[in-house]
């Protein structure tokens, strides 16, 4: 492709976005999440400075960890430490091979305007390939700091082949508060009886707008657990797609803790293409004030998916009236001898707790704290890598301050 | 230390207690006694300081400040404790964490620094000990599948590790084994002191055998209608409490 015709699809490619947020109040998919303030904001495409504060960083970076850091999108080598020996690079655009038919296809098919904003317009991202049966030794820990009013894109690719394993660790930061739009696409290929521990925080600015959508392709007896922890951004969407191969297994898990005027959207998509496959799915809520969630799971369990085995939890907590939640599960099967189940529950604090909280001398708002927190930490204590959990943590203490 | 006069409460514009009249001076040992719905655990709540109580009329005065004024963790960080009829359960919260919190809150009250972690800690393991519990109960949520004399038990541990003044026990005795009661009543008694009393609600004049009361009282139909010393259980025990609202 001329870099001029490569111009050109840039430029449709925005104009397609712009359209799709614009619209998308009239998109089944994105009912509970109208995006049209994005198109209003217009924002710029983000561009790479060379002198940068990353002092920020310091506190986001996980020990025991390797780092892939991208800032505004660009990948920052000086502040990665990357895996040697390992098939690991930075990708760009203009270094992927795709054929023109696929950035027209992309052009003309691709509903979803992130998507296509995504890949005419993300500047780097992860590539990760690991052999048969290779192991990362340490968590990836991938950064995206955004320091600019912006649309910041980023695109990863991740295999891993037959038997391998890897921890990633998806980390969405912002350094002063701005407003911008991060919009972060990662796919991953899990090939037969491989496994990846996928964790994702999200703690974008609470003027941010933030998509990030996590397209799985799981091989037979492959695993794949995503933790996904949603704590930022002033309108956030996470989309999660997995498609199940024979005897795989996935399991996602997720909390979203919104305030003030968030709104916190998770949209999981389950994909039950053959038998014996397994899913469990365990979302948590926590409103406040004026704070919106949506939870959309959607569960397909295809005709020869037999003995497939599905569970869908999603709880939420209210904490004040003005809060809102959606939540929608969406079964649909067409196997006849599955095991699948859901359960949705939306609540308030307890009193009686609460009492019993303060007949033992704990103030009501330090119980009521205390109480968020052990709702909310639940779903913290899945955390199996510890300088993450410490890391959730504190910034749960944050939002909710009480001693531990 | 706890003078109430004349207390009359409603509950859903349901009136509970009508005119009820107690002093309890420290050091003494008290034993409520009444039919079921008669409004024990009523009061109880009313003086720990549970929402939904409607007082109108009356007052109850505790070492000579208004009680009633005081939200429910004031009350508690002066020293009032209620050992729950049904301890509530806290999914997510440990105990060790609400007794270390507690203990805190309520020192912090007193003007005293926080406890320090080892002090504490042996502290804890010493009362577990005494309560013949298992530790593996510290780092349980609060009360959260424990069987029923298991969070009666509990309640003691927390009473012991916050040594309050005022001990108010709704029903602690019910649902304990003989054993389990022993134990109970043992640290109750080993809690004994000047400066402390306890207001004990109770069925059975077996927990009385263990913990010998100086008053009994019978509280029917929203009042305490007859009081008298250790003896009047074991009478209450042989004759019922009709005789005694026939009266009324
Ligand atoms: N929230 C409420 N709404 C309506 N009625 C209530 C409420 N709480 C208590 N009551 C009523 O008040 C009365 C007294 O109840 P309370 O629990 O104080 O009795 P009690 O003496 O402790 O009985 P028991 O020996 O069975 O424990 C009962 O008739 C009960 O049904
Ligand atoms: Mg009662």
């Amino acid at each position: 492709m001329t870099s001029d015709h490569l111009t050109v699809l840039k430029s449709q490619a925005l104009e397609k976005f712009n359209a799709f947020a614009s619209n998308s109040a009239r998109e089944e998919e994105w009912r509970y999440t109208n995006v049209s303030a994005l198109a209003k904001k217009n924002f710029p495409l983000a561009t790479n400075e060379s002198e940068i504060n990353l002092e920020a960083l310091a506190q986001w970076k996980l020990e025991n960890c390797y780092h892939f850091v991208l800032v505004n999108g660009f990948f920052n080598e000086q502040a990665s430490y990357l895996p040697k020996a390992v098939d690991i690079c930075a990708l760009s655009l203009e270094s992927e091979s795709e054929d023109d038919d696929d950035f027209e296809s992309v052009l003309a098919n691709e509903k979803n305007g992130f998507l296509v904003l995504n890949f005419f317009h993300s500047n780097n991202g992860l590539y990760l390939n690991l052999e048969k049966s290779e192991v990362l030794d340490k968590p990836l820990q991938i950064i995206h700091l955004t320091t600019q009013e912006a649309m910041v894109n980023t695109y990863h690719t991740v295999v891993l082949e037959e038997n391998a394993q890897a921890t990633i660790i998806e980390t969405f930061i912002n350094r002063d508060n701005q407003s911008y739009l991060s919009n972060s696409v990662l796919e991953c290929a899990i090939e037969n009886n491989a496994e990846l521990t996928l964790y994702k925080l999200q703690n974008e600015s609470e003027k941010a707008f933030h998509f990030g959508g996590v397209y799985i392709q799981q091989a037979e007896t492959s695993k794949f657990t995503h933790h996904n922890f949603a704590l930022g951004g002033l309108l956030a969407r996470s989309e999660i797609h997995c498609d199940l191969d024979n005897d795989s297994e996935c399991e996602l898990n997720g909390l979203y803790l919104g305030q003030n005027r968030q709104h916190l959207d998770n949209h999981t998509r389950i994909n039950h293409n053959q038998p014996n496959g397994i899913s469990r799915e365990f979302y948590k809520g926590i409103l406040n004030n004026r704070a919106r969630g949506v939870f959309q799971g959607r569960v397909i369990v295809a005709e020869n998916a037999q003995k497939t085995d599905s569970q869908m939890n999603n709880r939420n907590l209210l904490l004040s009236a003005d809060a809102e939640i959606d939540t929608k599960p969406q079964l649909e099967i067409y196997a006849d001898d599955v095991k699948c189940s859901h359960g949705m529950t939306v609540g308030q604090l307890e009193e009686k707790s609460i009492f019993y909280l303060q007949s033992r001398g704990i103030d009501e708002e330090t119980a009521k704290h205390v109480l968020t927190f052990a709702f909310a930490n639940e779903m913290v204590e899945k955390v199996e890598f510890e300088p993450l959990k410490q890391l959730l943590q504190q910034q749960l203490l944050i939002r909710l301050p009480i001693e531990l | 230390m706890l003078s109430i006069q004349n207390l009359s409460v409603n509950v859903e514009n349901k009136h509970i207690l009508k005119g009820l009249n107690l002093e309890v001076k420290a050091g003494e040992i008290h034993a409520i006694m009444g039919p079921n719905g008669a409004g024990k655990s009523t009061l109880s709540h009313v003086l720990s300081g549970k929402a939904g109580y409607d007082v109108t009329d009356g007052s109850v005065s505790y070492n000579d400040k208004n009680l009633l004024d005081m939200p429910a963790e004031i009350r508690a960080r002066e020293g009032v404790f209620l050992a729950f009829q049904y301890p509530v359960e806290i999914p997510g919260v440990s105990n060790i964490y609400l007794l270390k919190a507690a203990l805190n809150a309520i020192r912090k009250h007193r003007g005293l620094s926080e406890v320090d972690a080892m002090d504490f800690l042996t502290m804890v393991k010493a009362k577990v000990k005494a309560l013949d519990m298992d530790e593996k109960f510290l780092y349980r949520a609060v009360n959260e599948g424990f069987s029923g004399g298991e969070k009666k038990r509990n309640e003691i541990l927390q009473m012991a590790m916050l040594e309050p003044q005022l001990c108010i026990l709704d029903e602690t005795d019910s649902g304990l084994d003989i054993d389990a009661l022993k134990i109970v009543a043992e640290g109750v008694n080993s809690l004994r002191a000047e400066n402390r009393a306890f207001v004990m609600i109770t069925h059975y004049q077996r927990l009385l055998d263990y913990i010998k009361p100086d008053f009994v009282h019978v509280l029917a139909d929203g009042k305490i209608v007859k009081s008298g010393g250790a003896e009047l259980a074991l009478e209450l025990e042989e004759k019922g409490y009709s005789w005694l609202e026939q009266g009324v």
